[in-house]
């Protein structure tokens, strides 16, 4: 097959591009831990009210900077709807939904996850900004989809 | 070579079978504009809604405007004007359907009829707010997933029409290529059957569930199942457009084709790449390794690599009729392009538009940037350019000259000055509609979501003025919905007689001889299949062996 010379450049160069974006995409993932939010655990999407740490969503402290907030997602609340952590502090989300799938954004962030009845997912994010931060369910869930959001306040 | 297009074009006046082929896909336009009338009309409802200017009665309410804009756009609009353009070029460079190909065709468009009927029934009834991607554990009336199975049982139809067609033509015109629209026909049939595979076996799982047989559905399988097909459709639409810019535009500008063989290559990178491409819209999915999420990264960005080709092959046709026309320096053939040519003019935005499009796509597909617009209106803005006016304003292009051939009037100039009206009247309803959705999706206002305020929320309200922006599109769209959907009823019925022709550029004199294995299509299904297996035999394997308990059906709407 004959390709003109630019042709073969131009060709390169888009080759590169595409390689570098995957790569520095597998940097980010694996070298600075920014990877996407894949919770790999599972839950039985009937019993989550009854399994733990289900069993008691909420804010906990797990050491001196970070926490851990336990979420159920539902047709068309979170649980709990209002969380306040101190502003530097990490936060681990641990999060499943009690009937269809949900989503979660945190508006001003990057974090944004689906949750998925059975699934368990999981996200971390550094608030370091204080102010209130809106969270909204970004995945159609229903009549009241758009009624469903919460508050993240840092202090 | 002109001698010969002379013959060739009394063959198929001829042959008499071009009236006939003519009749089935002129009813497949009618009803596809139709559709797309409908659609677009709901389309205009919810921007309204969404910019707050507008409430939607409880019965009728917003999330079954949008699973009916979707459904009727998305999925019946593309499929029959994709089937519809593709039988009229096997039609034309095959001289005429064989009788069985032009039966299928028929049965074809019945049997997506009658599924889209009970469809759009059950949304209409409320029985379905499931929007086009029907996410399970959400439950619509049985008979919805009944009829969506129906329409992809039209679709093979059609399918198989096409492969009948190829194969006829084939055994009587041994050692020969297959014209090159065939060819892109060939591959977009291949995709239609291939790429529908997976939801067919989602909504086959779907239907028991949905009657009440089995009690449970695997949420994940189900989703990964949808968008093996839900991307691959996105680039079915993608190469239709794709083919009209290789083969008519340069014919159009007065060129030569860039190159046979490159182009059947483009083809061929495009059908075997395309169906793991569906794994990135689950980037931001729980119970997937990071592993396998950039392994799919990977197998997306390779489907980047032939649209880069046809970025290159597109200028370089440019460049060279604007040379032969006079034209200086690297950039002079901008003028010297028919730019008041509707049959250029519309087909070139498009391309234009493909550039911010295939760059959000590439943006999009990679981990991390996904998750800052994931479900976002950004998405929503980006398939509105990339769908809504890279295929689609090609496809409008295509109507200003395939309409008249089939229905065998002419296009007066001043039918193409309204074209060009239309035209430029959809990119700016575009431009505003799909630049508000970016932003304001770059700022997290959510898709999918009718109009709210979250509770007077300072955040929120600073995404009005956006929001707004999808109103203004959206009139401005209806504007030239109209106007299309007038164009080509015009065009049918009431232009005046004559004959127009089907614009095929020929290769350059010195073009090299295309070689025989572009032709090899079973190797090129199998190395699909491989593809296709080394993306998915892994995940779907895991998501079936390590499944957590399934989920009952709920109806929240």
């Amino acid at each position: 097959m004959n390709m003109h010379r630019y042709e073969k450049i131009w060709l390169f160069l888009a080759a590169s591009m595409l390689v570098i974006a995957v790569v520095y995409s597998g940097v980010q993932t694996f070298a600075l831990g920014q990877g996407p939010p894949s919770g790999v655990g599972m839950i039985d999407p009937e019993k989550v009210e009854e399994t733990a740490p289900f069993d008691n969503p909420g804010t906990f402290q797990i050491s001196e900077n970070e926490y851990e907030v336990v979420m159920i997602l539902r047709a068309f609340s979170f649980e709990p709807n209002v969380i306040e952590i101190p502003a530097g502090a990490t936060v681990h989300f641990k999060m499943t939904s009690t009937d269809v799938m949900h989503g979660f954004q945190v508006i001003g962030t990057n974090l944004n996850a689906m949750i998925m009845p059975g699934h368990i997912q999981e996200a971390k994010q550094t608030f370091k900004k204080p102010g209130e931060y809106l969270v909204v369910c970004n995945e159609y869930c229903g009549v009241g989809h758009q009624l469903m959001s919460m508050k993240i306040i840092v202090k | 070579m002109e001698a010969i297009e002379k013959q060739s074009s009394k063959i198929s006046k001829l042959s008499g079978g071009n009236r006939l082929d003519s009749r089935l896909t002129l009813t497949y336009f009618s009803i596809a504009f139709v559709t797309l009338l409908i659609g677009g009309l709901l389309g205009l409802l919810q921007g309204l809604n969404r910019a707050g200017l507008l409430e939607l009665p409880t019965n009728f309410n917003y999330y079954q405007v949008l699973t009916a804009h979707g459904i009727l756009l998305v999925l019946v609009f593309s499929v029959l004007f994709v089937i519809a353009y593709f039988y009229s070029v096997l039609s034309h460079t095959m001289d005429g359907l064989f009788p069985v190909v032009r039966k299928m065709g028929w049965i074809s468009l019945i049997t997506m009829l009658v599924g889209v009927v009970l469809v759009i029934t059950n949304v209409v009834m409320g029985n379905a707010s499931v929007m086009y991607t029907f996410y399970p554990p959400m439950k619509a009336s049985p008979w919805f997933y009944v009829g969506l199975f129906i329409v992809v049982a039209g679709i093979w139809i059609a399918a198989f029409g096409g492969f009948t067609q190829i194969a006829k033509w084939r055994k009587r015109h041994r050692g020969q290529h297959i014209p090159l629209l065939a060819f892109f026909a060939m591959g977009v049939f291949i995709l239609l059957f291939f790429g529908s595979l997976g939801v067919t076996a989602e909504v086959l799982m779907l239907i028991p569930w949905a009657f009440g047989w089995t009690e449970t559905i695997n949420v994940m399988l189900s989703r990964t199942l949808f968008w093996s097909f839900g991307h691959t459709f996105v680039n079915i639409w993608y190469l239709t457009a794709v083919s009209l810019w290789y083969v008519v535009v340069p014919k159009v500008i007065g060129g030569r084709l860039f190159s046979d063989t490159l182009t059947r290559v483009v083809v061929i990178l495009l059908v075997v790449s395309n169906i793991p491409g569906g794994f990135h819209h689950q980037i931001v999915d729980p119970g997937m390794s990071e592993g396998i999420k950039l392994t799919h990264a990977l197998m997306s960005m390779v489907i980047g690599f032939p649209s880069l080709m046809t970025a290159f092959a597109m200028f370089f046709v440019f460049a060279r009729v604007g040379k032969k026309k006079g034209a200086k320096g690297v950039f002079g053939w901008i003028k010297k392009m028919p730019w008041g040519d509707v049959r250029f003019l519309a087909p070139m935005i498009a391309m234009i538009f493909f550039i911010p499009g295939g760059a959000g796509g590439i943006a999009q597909n990679a981990n991390q940037l996904n998750q800052v617009v994931h479900n976002s209106l950004w998405v929503v803005g980006h398939f509105h350019i990339t769908v809504g006016v890279t295929a689609v304003l090609t496809f409008f292009g295509a109507m200003y000259w395939l309409i008249p051939y089939l229905s065998k009037r002419t296009l007066t100039p001043a039918m193409n000055k309204l074209g060009v009206i239309q035209t430029l009247i959809w990119t700016i309803g575009m431009v505003f509609m799909a630049g508000g959705m970016h932003t304001v999706g770059l700022l997290g206002a959510p898709r999918r979501t009718s109009y709210t305020t979250y509770g007077d929320s300072a955040t929120a309200a600073s995404w009005d003025p956006y929001l707004l922006l999808l109103a203004v599109g959206g009139v401005l769209l209806t504007i030239g919905l109209v106007l299309i959907v007038y164009i080509v009823f015009n065009l049918m019925f009431f232009a005046p007689k004559g004959t127009t022709e089907f614009p095929i550029a020929q290769g350059e004199d010195n073009a090299s001889e295309t070689p025989k294995w572009t032709e090899r299509w079973s190797v090129w299904i199998i190395i699909m299949l491989f593809i296709v297996a080394f993306g998915y035999v892994f995940p779907l394997v895991d998501m079936i062996q390590n499944a957590p308990p399934g989920s009952p059906p709920f109806i929240t709407w």
